[in-house]
């Protein structure tokens, strides 16, 4: 094996170019390094103008989704030795404006996820002094897969549907609403329905699947839609054939 | 002071569903419904023709004989067969079935939809040809 790679890295400063263009680097390839480490050798040995976010370095913050061979990733939980010999082709994930480099503008998904009501909403709160709202473990299997969603945005990089129609609120924020609506704790199935039930909700969705295919966390953002279409769908009906008190 | 141009907004292809084989199998997906629409109006002339007529059904036999209508009736059935596969596989992911306060696997789910799928078909083929 080789023990250098090739990475071509979209460089976008704009205050010199009008759009990305492409800069390599060779950074060494060790069997231990992921993507961001490359990217972290560039910035620290090479050339400390490359912008891009990262934190963790563990798959749990989210910041350094980037596109990698032209599919979204995690960059800190992909390894190099995986597109050895190279070049490996990163850019920014797609969907988003580019503010620098590698860095996108995510201020939509920050503008859209709240009004999902992403925490949970109670009729009444108990008093501390009664302790915790207890759940069993079959209760908490019914939201858990959807609380693993770390906001990293690689779902609507994958997503056709917010591409074309940026009015759509999106596959994390639906599954983070689902999130909730799924728990046992929470009252907030009302206040979260006419967002998830709009043109730019669930319906917006055309379940091309990929922001699940995509996801680092198997949150599976694309069957939390398709089960909300079914209780929009259902709740529709009901509102329709029964009486008020009767739903 | 440096002039910065701002945000870089990255046009969108007209050709962005040949990017990946999901997206392609996507638009392949929304075109099926062309074809069932197709279809429809085909089964509706059936009908119409029967209604009509021995002469008038005889026509339509030898209409849909030709080539092109075999040609387009063929194609129309693949994409029927796509539409089928894929909405199948949608369920699963909707229906969240419970028995027994357990959840049903989705591939079971998956299972119910063809075998109900193959039950109907087999009661349309039985009062078709028998």
């Amino acid at each position: 094996m080789a023990d250098r790679i090739t990475l071509e890295v979209a460089r976008y400063r704009p205050e010199r170019e009008a759009e990305p263009v492409m800069q390599s680097y060779e950074v060494p390839l060790r069997p231990d390094w992921a993507i961001l480490d490359g990217l972290n050798y560039i910035k620290d040995q090479l050339d400390g103008t490359l912008s891009y976010r990262w934190s963790c370095r563990m798959g749990i913050c989210g910041s350094c989704g980037m596109t990698v061979n032209g599919d979204p990733k995690l960059t800190c939980a992909t390894f190099l030795t995986d597109y050895a010999p190279g070049p490996v082709r990163i850019e920014p994930l797609p969907n988003f404006p580019v503010i620098r480099d590698l860095v996108v503008d995510i201020d939509d998904f920050m503008t859209k996820l709240p009004t999902v009501k992403p925490w949970l909403v109670r009729d009444e709160h108990e008093p501390v002094e009664k302790g915790e709202y207890l759940q069993t473990p079959e209760e908490l299997d019914e939201y858990k897969q959807y609380s693993m969603c770390i906001n990293c945005m690689l779902c609507y990089a994958a997503c056709p549907v917010y591409a074309l129609e940026p009015g759509f609120i999106g596959p994390a924020a639906i599954a983070l609403a689902q999130r909730y609506n799924l728990d046992s704790r929470d009252a907030g199935l009302d206040d979260r329905h006419d967002v998830l039930s709009s043109d730019e909700g669930v319906w917006g969705c055309t379940f091309v699947g990929e922001c699940s295919a995509v996801c680092p966390k198997g949150v599976d953002p694309a069957g939390a839609i398709q089960r909300y279409k079914l209780t929009a769908a259902t709740r529709a009906i009901k509102d329709l054939l029964l009486p008020r008190g009767g739903r | 002071m440096i002039e910065t141009t701002g945000p870089y907004h990255r046009p969108i292809s007209l050709f962005w569903w040949t990017r990946r084989r999901a997206y392609l199998v996507f638009v392949l997906r929304e075109l099926s419904s062309v074809f069932v629409a197709w279809f429809v109006v085909y089964l509706l002339m059936l009908v119409s023709a029967i209604s009509s007529g021995g002469d008038s059904y005889q026509r339509f036999q030898d209409w849909s004989g030709q080539v092109w209508v075999l040609a387009l009736n063929i194609v129309s059935f693949l994409f029927i067969l796509l539409h089928m596969v894929t909405w199948f596989g949608l369920a699963p992911k909707a229906m969240v079935v419970k028995l027994r306060a357990r959840r049903v696997p989705p591939r079971a789910v998956l299972a119910g939809h063809y075998a109900l799928c193959v039950l109907l078909s087999a009661i349309v083929a039985w009062l078709v040809l028998r």
